[in-house]
């Protein structure tokens, strides 16, 4: 008889943890009588069953069961199977008992490789931080704050897609769009008017007209809030020829101030202008923004056509610049606080390094200790100095005013 | 006759020693007590329950189980307690030893004295580290949580090899084999 102990997950995934197998041959000991003896030995392997259940691994797990997984059994007779416990399993024969009818005899496999269930529930719960990339989510219902950008991946998602598919990026910000367009206005485009196309999909003036239309009211009224932006309107003017000027201001509300002076070429598009909130008001500043390193990511690659190809074919979805080929480039999102280095970091790796940060060095204690002690009694001496030199920072003060 | 002995080495953390040796002590006595005799005529006996419980610790990713006696856990706790102390205030290594002897006593004639014959011996070796950072505490309480599960395996293995015990003693020779001075359990005499 055999007990089979698994493990069931919410999403209907199971695995085996352990068999427990009762055999009993024909293998009689002719000189045990049923006798207190077999009876003892019977109540010894029942022990025994009992101080091994706690011991195995899958104790801990059945332990704690409970949402996201549960512990199931299941008893058949016959043959015993073990090739659903993975590699590495571990038997342990608990004991034997010879009785005049035969030699019963307890054994438990256990699996010992719990690792695959592991990392496939890590997968399956939503990651705390970091994967996931909607920190700015601009949902398809009336935001609170109108500042937000444009989400370019689609609520649903759990994984973490650096690299979101364009197609689903344009449908989520056709429906984000009309719902919200003043958040578009708030962020800037990169250059050639128009970032990645999630985000500003107004550019494209082969674009739907509707969403033009719905945004253009509002985008007036922003037109007047956003200086400097004439600065740009050469560069601007540049890649939206034979625009109506209605459209020439919208692209000009999203040019990114930097284009007059940014070193890397103009044809870049960076995604993370998403990044920055309330851009609307953040300094209209051109040299801010040039050294700016999410403005300028000097590593930044480019990618191909699938993208930009993709933009112009879907011309009615939204997305497509009417620009040139080369203004679309797909750059590596760099999320918020994320390093400039080779490997952008994650937001998860972030806030795990700022959860254990390393010891200030300013605050181990002999140091600080010392330091103090020293400033403390070197204070009396200090304002003694100072109260002698008072005249001469009045004097000082005089000369300032 | 001979006396069996057994050896189990555990390398614990300094707050561990208490619930890694109970943990062991436990689940031999376990296996070495039932309950209580109670003899009818005709030299016949029925053996009263003896319940068990599941005991988690907290210094240790493990669970163990034991009988349920309150009396005999108590007996035991003072014990481990009174070996802990001496094993702290000795300083210096860390190293320690604990035995559990089960024996019979046999009746001798006067003037001799009743002997006592060991015919298990189980000793737990404990060597105590000292450890600096809670991340090296929590590896070593998963770490000594296995060990204890090896540990427990084995001593199942040995109690199932069905080695000498003792014969069921009858109603007078009883407290020669067991202890019978506990209200709810009878463990061997240790």
């Amino acid at each position: 008889m055999c007990v089979e102990i698994s493990l069931k997950t919410s999403e209907g995934d199971s695995m085996e943890l352990e068999i427990w197998c009762l055999e009993m041959n024909e293998k009689c000991d002719k000189e045990i009588k049923v006798s207190y003896t077999v009876y003892n030995r019977l109540s010894l392997l029942l022990k025994s069953l009992l101080a091994i259940t706690r011991v195995t691994p899958a104790y801990r797990l059945s332990r704690k069961q409970g949402h996201e997984y549960v512990i199931l059994y299941r008893i058949y007779f016959g043959e015993v199977q073990l090739s659903g416990l993975g590699e590495g399993f571990q038997t342990v024969r608990v004991g034997t008992v010879g009785t005049p009818v035969g030699t019963i005899t307890l054994s438990c496999a256990y699996r010992i490789n719990l690792a695959f269930m592991s990392t496939r529930q890590f997968e399956r719960t939503p990651p705390i931080m970091g994967i996931i990339i909607d920190h700015f989510v601009d949902r398809p219902y009336p935001s609170s704050s109108p500042m937000h950008p444009c989400n370019y991946r689609t609520a649903g998602e759990d994984t973490g897609v650096i690299y979101p598919s364009v197609e689903d990026s344009q449908e989520v910000c056709t429906t984000s769009f009309s719902t919200s367009p003043p958040s578009q206005l708030m962020v800037p485009g990169k250059e050639g008017g128009v970032p990645l196309a999630p985000n500003q999909p107004v550019h494209g003036t082969q674009a739907d007209q509707e969403r033009l239309a719905t945004c253009t009211p509002s985008d007036r009224t922003h037109c007047a809030a956003t200086p400097s932006s004439s600065e740009d309107t050469e560069t601007v003017s540049n890649s939206s020829e034979g625009r109506a000027s209605p459209h020439d201001v919208l692209e000009t509300i999203f040019v990114r101030k930097v284009g007059a002076f940014v070193n890397k070429p103009i044809n870049q598009v960076t995604l993370t202008s998403l990044d920055i909130p309330f851009a609307m008001f953040a300094p209209k500043n051109l040299e801010l923004e040039d050294t700016d390193p999410m403005v300028n990511p000097p590593d930044s690659p480019e990618t191909e056509s699938p993208l930009q190809g993709s933009l112009h074919s879907d011309g009615s979805s939204g997305g497509s610049s009417g620009n040139t080929h080369d203004d679309f480039v797909m750059i590596d999102f760099k999320p918020a606080f994320s390093k400039d280095d080779i490997l952008p970091m994650d937001l998860g790796t972030f806030y795990r390094e700022f959860q254990n940060p390393p010891q200030l060095s300013s605050l181990s204690i002999d140091i600080g200790a010392q330091s103090m002690a020293e400033d403390l009694d070197s204070l009396p001496e200090k304002l003694a100095v100072h109260e002698k030199n008072v005249r001469e920072f009045d004097a000082f003060v005089e000369t300032l005013q | 006759m001979n006396c069996r002995s057994e050896v189990l080495e555990v390398s614990v953390e300094g707050r561990q020693v208490e619930e890694a040796m109970l943990a062991v002590l436990h689940t031999v006595l376990l296996h070495r007590s039932t309950g209580k005799f109670h003899y009818k005529k005709e030299g016949t006996y029925s053996i009263g329950t003896v319940g068990t419980q599941d005991v988690d610790c907290d210094f240790i990713d493990f669970t163990y189980v034991r009988v349920s006696s309150e009396e005999l856990d108590r007996a035991l706790r003072k014990v481990v307690g009174e070996f802990k102390d001496a094993l702290r205030n000795s300083g210096g290594d860390g190293l320690g030893q604990m035995s559990l002897e089960f024996y019979q006593k046999k009746k001798s004639r006067w003037p001799f004295s009743d002997e006592c014959i060991p015919w298990e011996v189980w000793t737990v070796k404990v060597h105590v580290v000292a450890l600096a950072t809670e991340q090296e505490r929590q590896i070593c309480r998963e770490k000594v949580g296995e060990k204890l599960c090896e540990k427990i395996i084995n001593i199942v293995e040995v109690m199932n090899r069905h080695e000498y015990l003792p014969k069921m003693p009858t109603q007078s020779e009883v407290d020669n084999v067991f202890d019978t001075g506990l209200r709810d359990v009878q463990p061997y005499l240790y």
